[in-house]
């Protein structure tokens, strides 16, 4: 009886989106990222397409897609920096899956469970970029500095909750 | 078999998604570095193919919001543009002075480079470009600018504002190049401090900070000193600006090093028009040149300028000089003038310029007054002379009761005025210095 009270839950809040949905969402991020920082640098704190892959990995529920959408997010992004291409993928990747593995079980509709989430994976993300940098990269320069971070998740926790209640009405039930 | 792919699908397609972007990090991190790109051909194509797809968005919003500024500004904001055009017609003026006080040094300079074969990169043209968009995150810190391969841009090639360096081109697309800022991380440039002529190298840090690592203290370094490029790189021509250094630090990761943190010459936060040099030249520009040498002409009227306006200055001088000389001289003056009008001119002198000092009457006689002294031929060799005739009163004396000057010692004591006493002349008539000799 579990494994059916599993599979009902599951099918019951799984969603999907339409192929242009799929498409132009992540890209819209990304041009919307990439406007906002030259519009005033501040803003470049932000991340816009982890708070869509994010949400695109928790509506789902699947990690497979999740880890998929992640890495493609991620390498795109990656590609307008100067940075090799790979290391945001890698980040995004491992968020997107973890995302939907949390989706499966937990009740991600919830405002709180949305910021506890958003502010979480934003600290996870600086976290994998860090980790990549130094120990894949050998960037002996990089630094987690905390407060910077903190700052950053607590930025991306407020944005991301208006852009979830947006998306959230582009979801398609199954 | 298919049971263990299925149950375990997510974490296979994880696993093999990390593993291919390792893979992937790797080649690019090893690859050998090619002359003039930074990344493998691959890599090159993908983002070619994301720029591709996301720049024509970026042109669109910048395409906006760049007709809307110039709606606003050249339409509508007008206000006090006829005092701002004022201003900078000043300005253009002054600027002007300035360049033809610098000319001829920047001339010498020249000649001088040339004699000693000295090389150096000029600055031949340029590109201007707009800023269209950037890399999005703060950990890489690129632009795209609306100028790429096909106007004529190359990899490492020096992107510039009028106030100093921006950065370098990393790649160029077609219609589009990446520009990697000095305050990347991944950025150097070779530099020169400007007063105490140190070179070192400067990088960007994690922070969007441009410092300097590579120098160990030194007492002569100190904020506020300006810092340009040493053109050692091989990409910014040497002695464009810069910054200024803000701070000095030791550095605690890397003893005895210090931090050097700069202060950009441009806000690289917030660029809109660049210019990207796309070529130097051993030589002076043709444009340079025809502006040092009209500023050269400019210093040469401003000298003639001077010099005639202190030759004149001179010439009124003199000539004021001489008319006073000549209305203080009394024959001089009266021989010129007619008898008719001399009363008035006399007068008019006497008003306008002091009359010839005479010392006034002198209320207690000594030794050292005009006219007390025996003339030498009334005094005898070896007969005493009365000392204390010359002696100063202790009371005041009339006037009426001072010594006659030709009267010798008995004049003084009967108090007679001699009536033969000739008026002194006007040399006699003038002060002595206390310490003269009675004898004089």
């Amino acid at each position: 009886m579990p494994s059916l009270s599993y599979t009902s839950r599951r099918e019951l809040e799984e969603h999907s989106f339409s192929p242009a949905v799929t498409l132009l969402v992540p890209v819209a991020a990304i041009v919307l990222q990439v406007l906002l920082s030259k519009l005033y640098w501040r803003f470049s704190m932000l991340d816009l397409p982890l708070i869509v892959a994010i949400f695109f990995a928790v509506s789902r529920r699947s990690p497979a897609v999740g880890t998929l959408t992640g890495a493609a997010i991620g390498l795109v992004q990656d590609a307008l920096t100067g940075r090799p291409i790979g290391v945001n993928g890698m980040a995004k990747s491992v968020i997107g899956y973890i995302a939907a593995s949390i989706g499966v079980q937990v009740d991600v509709d919830s405002l709180t469970t949305r910021l506890v989430m958003n502010f979480a994976f934003s600290i996870l993300n600086s976290v994998i970029l860090f980790l990549i940098g130094r120990r894949l990269l050998g960037v002996a320069e990089i630094h987690l500095q905390l407060i910077p971070e903190l700052l950053r998740a607590l930025a991306n926790t407020c944005v991301a909750i208006p852009v979830f209640l947006l998306l959230d009405t582009t979801k398609r039930a199954d | 078999m298919e049971s263990f792919f299925s149950r375990f699908k997510n974490v296979l397609v994880l696993v093999a998604v990390l593993l291919a972007q390792t893979i992937g990090l790797a080649i690019q991190v090893r690859r050998p570095a090619e002359v003039g790109a930074p990344d493998g051909r691959k890599v090159t194509l993908l983002r070619s193919w994301v720029v591709a797809a996301v720049t024509p968005f970026e042109r669109f919003f910048h395409g906006i919001g760049h007709n809307v500024r110039f709606g606003w500004s050249n339409y509508v904001d007008l206000r006090d543009t006829r005092q701002r055009n004022q201003e900078l017609k000043d300005e253009i003026a002054r600027l002007r002075l300035e360049q033809a006080q610098l000319a001829e040094d920047a001339l010498q300079g020249h000649r001088l480079q040339t004699l000693l074969n000295f090389q150096r990169s000029y600055v031949s043209s340029t590109v201007a470009a707009q800023v269209i968009g950037t890399s999005g995150t703060d950990q890489s810190r690129v632009l795209y600018i609306d100028k790429g391969a096909n106007d004529g841009l190359k990899i490492d090639q020096a992107v510039m504002t009028p106030d100093g360096i921006v950065g370098k081109i990393r790649a160029a697309f077609p219609h589009t190049a990446q520009v990697l800022l000095i305050n990347d991380p991944t950025s150097g440039a070779g530099v020169l401090l400007a007063s105490t002529r140190i070179r070192a190298i400067l990088r960007g840090s994690q922070g969007g900070h441009v410092v300097i690592t590579n120098l160990t203290p030194d007492s002569r370094i100190k904020p506020g000193e300006k810092v340009l490029t040493s053109g050692g790189d091989q990409i910014y021509p040497r002695g464009l600006s810069v910054g200024t250094i803000e701070s000095i630090a030791a550095d605690p990761e890397h003893q005895p090093y210090t931090v050097i943190q700069i202060k950009p010459s441009t806000n690289l936060f917030q660029l809109e028009e660049v210019l990207v040099i796309t070529g130097t030249q051993g030589d002076l520009p043709l444009l340079a040149q025809k502006d040092l040498a009209k500023g050269a002409a400019t210093a040469k009227e401003m000298a003639a300028a001077k010099a005639a306006a202190e030759e004149e200055a001179a010439e009124a001088a003199a000539q004021s000089a001489a008319q006073i000389i000549s209305e203080k001289l009394p024959s001089v003056h009266d021989g010129e003038q007619s008898a008719t009008d001399a009363p008035t001119d006399a007068a008019k002198a006497a008003a306008t310029t002091p009359a010839v000092p005479k010392p006034s009457q002198t209320l207690r006689p000594d030794r050292y007054t005009s006219g007390t002294t025996p003339p030498a031929s009334s005094l005898k060799p070896g007969a005493e002379h009365d000392a204390t005739s010359y002696s100063a009163p202790s009371a005041p004396v009339p006037p009426t009761k001072r010594a006659a000057p030709q009267a010798g010692p008995e004049g003084d004591e009967d108090g007679s005025a001699p009536a033969t006493n000739p008026r002194p002349s006007p040399r006699q008539n003038q002060p002595k210095p206390e310490n003269a000799s009675p004898d004089n």
